[in-house]
């Protein structure tokens, strides 16, 4: 009898204080800063635009900052989040290795941290959101292999080598390429994520293998520089993957001069991202790593897709 | 007598001999160097920094300096991309890319000239306005361009050989050398590097060439901006940047003093040919990225070593 009475004073106790809580929540939305690396990428700028919407929809408060890739004016910038203390940082460094400074000021403030696409070599983030890049390279790999059954030389363009994005596609596509006899990595070298580098770049590689066949090319805008260099060579017949199926790369696609690129789907990392720290901050478990699929994009998958609307 | 003679040689075609030296062991090492398409290849790739390095010499010859040439062109090629994807025609775009570059150029001028303001602090404060104004107007995406006429600018080729860049660096040096070493303002130019209060003393009007010194800057700068936006069919939002570096790499090799007053621009353009020839190189040759970076700086130090002892 007594024991029932305890019981139910405290789930009673429970209840109010959870009411409370959730009081709170509606009082307050939770403030959430979104430090990001630039905005000068089409997949920045669709991440930055469905952040602020969804942000919106499930009622949080964000506070958007970016550092025009310069990883100096990104710890500013943590600085800046820090002193105005919001409940939880949603952070894309600059630079992996730079961003362990960032992360740890985090730390010791004791704001919660969640990284997504470029992760923090050093720190503790709560999770780390971003499509599985490796997985991507592999899909890169595993087309050209498709569409080459009897072999072929291949280019790689790297990018900016000190970014673990560049390293995990590069590695995947590598691990496709290593495994596969008959696949031949005669060219490989970084154009920086840049489209003219990556059009000059090519060129180059070009003069020095004439037999090269397909070329992989980290990001859509090396990508596109590189079928720039190969149109103005006149070898349309070579295979050009990228990565990120900018709308750029998506026409290119559509209009055959490359081959296949690799989505990621911003609108779902930013929306992974906001929900993890949603759920962080009402005290749930979270995964300390969340991997968000990926999906090739060739003239067929376009073809289906329009087909399909 | 002989090695007198020889080390006049030395002493007036400095770049130019090294150059040579180096087309010989990059020879040596890739026989797919020396070839006509590959040549022409390096001079297409090496047209827009070498265009940049005119604009460099001209204002270092004064004793000046310009960082803004990177985000010029981003915004003037940014503005050529907006006015066609509108529909406009290329001719209109060409055109108000080339005063936005003259425009740019004239504000740096006015600054540094009538204000008696650093060049270095004035460019730099307008390279970020202007890096700026192209995110904006580019909202941060690249802007497609798909105007048959306005490729042709930076992809077409002359008796299908010779691209069109080349065509019109070769066009500007000539028109830059003419106007540096025949004219009365090139004349006062490197009057002004050598001593400026002696030339003010003389009766140079030392405000008003420096301010054109500035603008002839930001037109070249955007004639670099056409090129690219029309060679990469697209004007990207950080387009340019870091290329003044290159271009004042590629003057200082040439022999530029940046003390202003020493130079010509026909070595800047042999220095920027051999900053080209060695990226060529060394992609030819398969060396892996992180020791192309590690290369580049030592060659450029080597090459100011050289001229510092030569002089």
């Amino acid at each position: 009898m007594r024991a029932k009475k305890v019981l139910g004073i405290v789930l009673a106790g429970t209840l109010t204080l959870s009411a409370m809580s959730m009081s709170a929540m509606a009082d307050e939305a939770p403030r959430i800063a979104l430090l990001m690396a630039s905005m000068t990428t089409e997949f920045f700028v669709q991440i930055e635009a469905e952040a602020r919407a969804y942000a919106e929809e499930v009622g949080v408060d964000l506070e958007v900052y970016t550092c025009d890739n310069d990883s100096a004016k990104e710890l500013a910038n943590m600085e800046t989040i820090l002193s105005d203390a919001p409940d939880i940082i949603l952070y894309t460094p600059n630079d992996s290795d730079a961003a362990t400074v960032c992360v740890e000021k985090a730390n010791e403030a004791g704001v919660p941290v969640i990284t997504f696409d470029r992760g923090s070599n050093g720190g503790e983030v709560v999770s780390h959101i971003a499509s599985d890049n490796e997985l991507g390279g592999e899909m890169a790999g595993e087309y050209i292999r498709e569409i080459f059954p009897d072999g072929a030389k291949v280019a790689e363009l790297q990018g900016i080598l000190a970014t673990n994005v560049a390293q995990l596609r590069g590695a995947g596509f590598n691990k496709i390429i290593d495994e596969t006899d008959n696949l031949e990595l005669v060219a490989q070298q970084s154009a920086n994520f840049d489209k003219s580098e990556g059009m000059t770049v090519f060129e180059n590689m070009l003069q020095a293998h004439d037999e090269i066949e397909a070329v992989f090319a980290a990001n859509d805008e090396m990508a596109l520089g590189a079928m720039e260099a190969c149109k103005a060579a006149g070898r349309d017949d070579i295979k050009i993957v990228g990565f990120d199926a900018s709308p750029d790369a998506v026409v290119a696609v559509e209009a055959g001069d490359m081959a296949a690129t690799i989505a990621q789907l911003p609108v779902k990392i930013i929306d992974t991202t906001i929900d993890t720290a949603i759920a962080y901050l009402n005290g749930e478990e979270v995964e300390k790593e969340i991997g968000v699929e990926l999906q090739l994009v060739t003239q067929e998958s376009l073809a289906a897709e329009t087909e399909a609307e | 007598m002989n090695t007198k003679k020889l080390s006049e040689i030395w002493a007036k075609y400095r770049p130019v001999l090294i150059m040579i030296v180096f087309i010989i062991v990059a020879e040596c090492l890739s026989r797919k160097f020396l070839t006509v398409n590959n040549i022409m290849n390096v001079l297409n790739q090496t047209s827009m920094n070498a265009i940049l390095a005119l604009a460099l010499t001209t204002v270092i010859l004064t004793g000046g300096i310009d960082i803004s040439v990177g985000s010029t062109l981003a915004f003037s090629g940014a503005a050529a991309a907006w006015l066609l994807r509108a529909g406009h025609s290329t001719v209109l775009a060409v055109i108000v890319a080339l005063v936005i570059g003259v425009a740019i150029g004239t504000l740096n001028g006015i600054f540094i000239s009538r204000w008696n303001l650093q060049p270095m602090i004035v460019t730099l404060a307008t390279m970020s306005i202007f890096r700026g104004t192209t995110y904006l107007l580019t909202t941060g995406s690249p802007i497609s361009v798909s105007n048959p006429a306005f490729k042709m600018i930076g992809g077409g080729k002359l008796f299908g050989t010779i691209q069109v860049p080349i065509i019109i660096l070769l066009v500007l040096a000539v028109i830059m050398h003419y106007v540096l070493n025949n004219t009365p303002f090139g004349r006062h130019i490197y009057s002004i590097g050598g001593n400026e209060e002696a030339a003010y003393l003389s009766g140079v009007n030392t405000k008003n060439v420096k301010a054109a010194a500035y603008a002839i800057s930001g037109l070249l700068a955007s004639v670099v901006g056409i090129i690219m936006t029309s060679r990469l069919s697209s004007a990207q939002p950080l387009a340019g940047q870091s290329y003044e570096m290159d271009a004042i790499a590629a003057a200082v090799i040439g022999g530029t003093s940046l003390r202003g007053g020493q130079g010509k621009v026909v070595f800047s353009i042999v220095g920027a040919l051999i900053i080209g020839m060695l990226n060529n190189i060394l992609t030819l040759l398969d060396v892996s990225t992180y020791y192309q970076t590690v290369i580049k700086g030592i060659v450029i130090l080597i090459a100011v070593m050289i001229d510092a002892k030569s002089n």
